[in-house]
């Protein structure tokens, strides 16, 4: 509780609130919605650090929850809370945020208040799909958040953003309603909207595959994974760069979040039934995606594609379970693949996040993405070279960083499901480096390549200030991943014996 | 609790010079950043010193204990760690004291670089990179389990990458790195599988607990293939023999060492030659309960080693760069070691390792003072009877030259004559052919190296020299060369007794009695370490190399004009050898190019042509027609929309709530 209100709820609905009313009293008062907006970002982030600190790390139990009557006719209730598994995501929501807002302060010069209205209402959103605890609750933050970033991208987005912006809608639009006819089956069957309900009914087998399916190509999207992924570098290529950080550093979060949330606890046989399908996919995502990003000529689509890889861990690490049970007769080690996913997911928010802000600090100043524009940005913006070699190393997956913490993880616990998934895994730290540093090479190294290059004026205090907290995030993650482990032990170890408990 | 400080302020202290100068480099300026950095590193070398007295000399019990736990998960412990014992000691002293000579070296080196000026704090960056580099290479050897050993491993990746790309505006130099990366990272893909296989089997990532489970797993086989069981410790050993074989650039993997030299000249003497590339052979004779119990391993790592050291060798004859011939005789060294270490002779291979840092970091060094006397130029053919202008520099350069070479009583020859004597005796498969090429090594190296003496120093003033006021370079450049010289001479001699009899290492190296030569070679050949010198004269290895010395004489004092016709009448066996074998053209053509189309067929055909052109666009274009047709009833509403629905929401919550 702050102030007597709910955590959870004033997380939801304080941005929410604050976003309506910056789109309705900030027109022509840019200076008050960008204020305002960094202000209520910043409150939320403060409202939101108690959820850490008061956090009990002894139990898998839903925690701050909030449960009212919604809709009763239906069962549906207003149902919120958050365990091992959301909670770290609610914190790199709001932490994210009030980069968002920042990035934007002086790009941002049309419409401002209902760009900075939008990203507010989104993370309310946002919050809302990490917390609710009620499926219809959890959809309708699901979808509505299509729409702000529908509008971000479409409004303030390049040149191709209608087709973008379409193929977007469409791409994840089609997924989750696959996911809405599931908790329909499951209400009819069950009664009841409740997630934690969907935990513990009965399923059988067919039903069981069914709704893995239907749930599998919503969250697939989303994430996105191999072949559903070619909506995401399209949509952040026309991205504003800070619609591009919510996107990579926390949207494609829900996808995963989906996975632990739904389909393992929900459908857990038949996910060991499919695990195969859901690791091949991460592998060809880890291999096939990580040769394709090499390739790339647009920064923001090489790191695009680069997510698409990174989130391939994700996968991997939560479907590593049922290979390791098999192989080896106990679960041993599937906690480090599944901790692993999670880490990763964390990780590749701040990692991600750096380098979409990075590619929008060249971009403002040059208006091009292309890497042959580039050359020798070293000479002329030495401070932010050197961010651009530290995210570069955490995004290579370099100890010390966050980018290692969970990809070490993975590749340890799927070597023990089966050999070839740690050696293809393991073929991310030549690939991933590759694609990572050439184009830290090409763009960054190298003596000037133009005049417009060699007129670049180095970070401003507000650019610093950015990327040096995300620095800290990346490498104390880095040196010091206990802590953050440590909330999500429980909640992992309560999830993995529900993937392996049989509903049949 | 005493013990613990020291250590942690050994490591911590080059980390805050490093910091200091990196983020704050332009406020405390030049002066402040190599006085930050290195009174960080005397720190280190002190106390170095110190726990260097209190193992080797005091016989201290081995210390092995965390301090702090990264992360636990599933049971696993991820710790940060010490395990110091005569093993790691030795390491620090070496790393440090090196380190602290190359950080004073740097400031002649650096003071009139080309790339100065007075508002690129690169001279600072430069301190802040060699200080981090001390950081990162003293986790590495400090660790006590395979996580803060693949951390340092990388670390030292990492500042090895920003070194060689020092000169960043230099299209060679930023090559050059990022091919050094990625060729450590193919190693490194090796070394982190094995670190699976120890996790998924041994469950721990502590050496400790690692050693004590080895005797339960002799037996126990994994499978890659199915009806292909290979032994665990086998497979472990090998892949983290890949990583070793990256960072201490054994071939195949050796392609990115000779590039390296692209860095500044301080830098190759502290990462290529005393430090870095030891790397691997340290992780190898750290590990040694473990590559003990595997005879195949032994074999490779054996064999792996005698070939690198020959052919590598050969290599340096054509080398025209001074820097070069250096790098050649680095790789051909490193060769020599993991021999060694493949003949289960894991302290010899570790005294060469030793006694090669000093050395080879004074030829490093004392080539780049010609470097700098010579104004920046490398190639040996511009040089010549350089030896009267540069008498110090000179006679660092010959004293080095004659430990490389394993001159009887320098400390080269007691580490490799042992090596040879160790890979001898041993009965691993394959010794036979690697004692030849070792032997056959040993004749190379001297040519080579007095190939290069001869041509830089002596013989008639080439125009350059003649035409250039060539000084002997500063103090601050040869107080290191002369406080290097000492071990390279010395260092042999006290050591070589409790090396052979297994004495010096002996809390840290495990090894089988049925594998164990140098006690045979201890007792049947070793009277004293002079002894040991005199009775070199008259052995093949000091035979050959004087026959080498002595035809390099021949051919570049002698007989100028010799060499030149040589070359002529191979042409091809001359570009084979200039070329490197080809290695490097067949890893563009196969594996950088092979990538990249791989790549580019993925992206294009199978991305953009069949998923998104034949499966999205058409099922997409029926679907944007409609929603054309639907957008012009839209535009511009669409955000009421958006506010209708949310609000609706917010009404539908307030209403129901009320």
């Amino acid at each position: 509780m702050v102030f007597g209100l709910p955590i959870l709820s004033t997380l939801i609905w304080l941005p929410i609130l604050a976003g309506a009313l910056i789109v309705f009293g900030g027109r022509d008062r840019p200076a008050f919605a960008k204020w305002f907006a960094l202000l209520t970002s910043v409150v939320t982030f403060l409202v939101s650090l108690p959820l850490w600190f008061q956090f009990d790390t002894t139990t898998a139990a839903m925690q701050f929850v909030e449960k009212s009557p919604w809709i009763d006719q239906f069962n549906i209730h207003y149902h919120l809370g958050v365990d091992g598994l959301s909670m770290p995501l609610v914190l790199l929501t709001t932490f994210t945020q009030v980069l968002v807002i920042a990035s934007a302060w002086d790009v941002i010069r049309e419409r401002v208040e209902q760009y900075m209205g939008a990203f507010m209402i989104m993370q309310g959103m946002m919050i809302g799909v990490f917390t609710a605890l009620d499926s219809i609750l959890f959809y309708v933050f699901w979808e509505a958040l299509l729409i702000p970033m529908f509008l971000i991208i479409g409004k303030w987005g390049g040149k191709d953003r209608v087709y973008a912006t379409l193929k977007f809608f469409l791409y994840t639009f089609f997924g989750s309603v696959f996911m809405l006819v599931g908790f329909l089956y499951m209400y009819f069957q069950s009664g009841s909207f409740a997630i934690l309900d969907f935990h513990i009914m009965p399923l059988g087998e067919l039903a069981q595959i069914l709704i893995f399916l239907a749930f599998l190509i919503a969250f697939a999207v989303k994430i996105p994974m191999v072949p559903v992924h070619t909506w995401l570098p399209d949509a952040h290529v026309q991205a504003p760069t800070a619609g591009s950080v919510v996107l990579a550093a926390i949207m494609l979060k829900m996808g995963g979040y989906g996975f632990v949330r739904f389909s393992l606890p929900i459908t857990p046989d038949a996910s060991m039934m499919l695990d195969w399908l859901v690791i091949a996919l991460s592998l060809i995502a880890i291999f096939y995606i990580g040769l394709v990003a090499m390739m790339q000529k647009d920064m923001k689509k090489l790191v695009a594609y680069s997510s698409i890889s990174h989130m391939g861990f994700v996968t991997l690490g939560m479907f590593l379970v049922y290979g390791i049970v098999a192989n080896s007769g106990d679960a041993q080690g599937a906690a480090l693949g599944m901790q692993g996913a999670m880490v990763q997911m964390i990780s590749h928010g701040f990692i991600s996040g750096a380098m979409f802000l990075m590619i929008g600090v060249l971009y403002d100043r040059m208006q091009t993405r292309e890497i042959s524009a580039y050359g020798g940005v070293v000479n002329t913006m030495p401070w932010f070279g050197f961010f651009a070699v530290l995210f570069a190393m955490a995004n290579a997956g370099l100890p010390g960083t966050s980018g290692f913490v969970g990809e070490f993880m993975v590749i340890l616990a799927s070597f023990k499901a089966n050999v070839w998934y740690g050696v293809v895994a393991a073929s991310t730290l030549v690939i991933g480096a590759a694609y990572t540093l050439w184009m830290v090479k090409r763009v960054f190294f190298g003596p000037v390549a133009n005049d417009q290059v060699g007129s670049l004026a180095d970070l401003n205090r507000r650019e610093f200030a950015i990327m040096a907290t995300l620095a800290v995030a990346v490498i104390v993650l880095g040196v010091y991943p206990a802590p953050l482990i440590e909330v999500m032990d429980v909640s992992v170890a309560n999830l993995l014996i529900q993937a392996t408990t049989s509903k049949l | 609790m005493m013990l613990k400080f020291v250590l942690t302020l050994i490591l911590l202290s080059p980390l805050f010079g490093a910091v200091a100068a990196g983020l704050f480099g332009r406020r405390i300026g030049r002066r402040g950043a190599h006085t930050v950095t290195i009174f960080g590193v005397a720190i280190s070398t002190i106390l170095s010193a110190y726990v260097f007295w209190l193992f080797v000399f005091q016989g201290h019990a081995v210390y092995n204990d965390s301090l702090y736990t990264w992360m636990v998960s599933d049971g696993l412990r991820f710790e940060i760690g010490f395990l110091i014992d005569s093993l790691s000691a030795t390491m620090m002293l070496v790393v440090t004291f090196v380190s602290l000579m190359v950080h004073i070296y740097t400031i002649g080196y650096m003071a009139h670089d080309e790339d100065y000026s007075p508002d690129n704090p690169y001279y600072q960056r430069f301190f802040s990179y060699i200080s981090l580099f001390t950081f990162s290479m003293l986790s590495l050897v400090m660790a006590n389990n395979f996580l803060q050993l693949f951390f340092g491993w990388e670390a030292v990746g990492l500042v090895s990458y920003l070194l060689i790309g020092f000169y960043m505006k230099r299209e060679s130099a930023i090559q050059a790195n990022l091919k050094a990366f990625l060729v450590n990272r193919v190693g490194d893909f090796g070394f982190i599988l094995g670190i699976a296989v120890v996790v998924v089997y041994f469950n721990t990532l502590d050496y400790q607990e690692f050693f004590d489970g080895l005797n339960a797993h002799v037996g126990t086989t994994m499978s890659f293939f199915p009806g292909m069981e290979w032994s665990v410790i086998t497979v472990l050993c090998l892949l983290l023999f890949i990583g070793a074989m990256g960072k201490s650039a054994q071939m195949p993997l050796h392609v990115w060492l000779p590039e390296s030299m692209e860095g500044p000249t301080p830098i190759s003497a502290l990462i290529h030659a005393a430090t870095m590339v030891t790397a691997g052979i340290f992780m190898v004779a750290r590990l040694s309960p473990a590559f003990e119990l595997s005879a195949v391993a032994l074999s490779t790592v054996l064999l792996v080693g005698a070939i690198t050291a020959f052919m590598m060798g050969i290599l340096g004859i054509v080398q025209n760069d001074i820097k070069r011939v250096v790098a050649y005789s680095t790789l051909s060294q490193l060769g020599y070691m993991v021999a060694a270490l493949g003949a289960s002779a894991y302290a010899v291979g570790m005294f060469h390792v030793l006694t090669h840092a000093f050395f080879k970091a004074l030829l490093f060094l004392a080539a780049g003072s010609v470097i700098i006397a010579m104004h920046h130029i490398q190639d040996i053919r511009q040089m010549g009877g350089m030896k009267k202008h540069m008498p110090i520099t000179y006679w660092s350069m010959l004293i080095g030259a004659l430990a490389l070479i394993g001159f009887p009583g320098f400390s080269g020859f007691f580490s490799k004559d042992s090596v040879l004597l160790a890979v001898g005796q041993t009965d691993a498969y394959g010794a036979g052919l690697a004692e030849i090429l070792l032997l056959i090594g040993v004749f190379v190296t001297a040519f080579y190296t007095f190939r290069m003496i001869f041509l830089v120093f002596h013989g008639e003033e080439s125009d350059y020299v003649k035409s250039h006021r060539i000084v002997e370079s500063p103090k601050v450049v040869t107080v290191p060369l002369i406080l290097l010289a000492i071990p390279a001479v010395f260092m042999g001699l006290p050591m070589v007794g409790s090396i052979l009899s297994g004495e010096y290492f002996a809390d840290a190296i495990t090894v089988l009695p049925q594998n164990d030569v140098l006690t045979g070679i201890y007792n049947d050949y070793f009277d004293s370490a002079i002894g040991m010198a005199l009775h070199g004269f008259v052995t093949a290895p000091v035979i050959l190399a004087l026959s080498g010395v002595f035809l390099a004489w021949l051919l570049y004092i002698q007989k100028p004009d010799l060499p030149g016709k040589l070359q002529a009448m191979c042409p091809r066996g001359h570009n084979m050898l200039v070329n490197g074998y080809g290695f490097d053209r067949f890893n563009e053509v196969v594996f950088v190019q092979g990538a990249r189309r791989l790549g580019d067929f993925f992206w294009r055909a199978i991305d953009v042509k069949m998923i998104d052109t034949g499966l999205v666009k058409n099922t997409f274009t029926s679907v944007a027609s409609a929603a054309a047709a639907l957008k012009q009833g839209q535009t511009g509403f669409l955000y009421h929309y958006a506010f209708v629905m949310i609000f609706g929401l917010l009404a539908m919550l307030v209403w129901v709530l009320w």
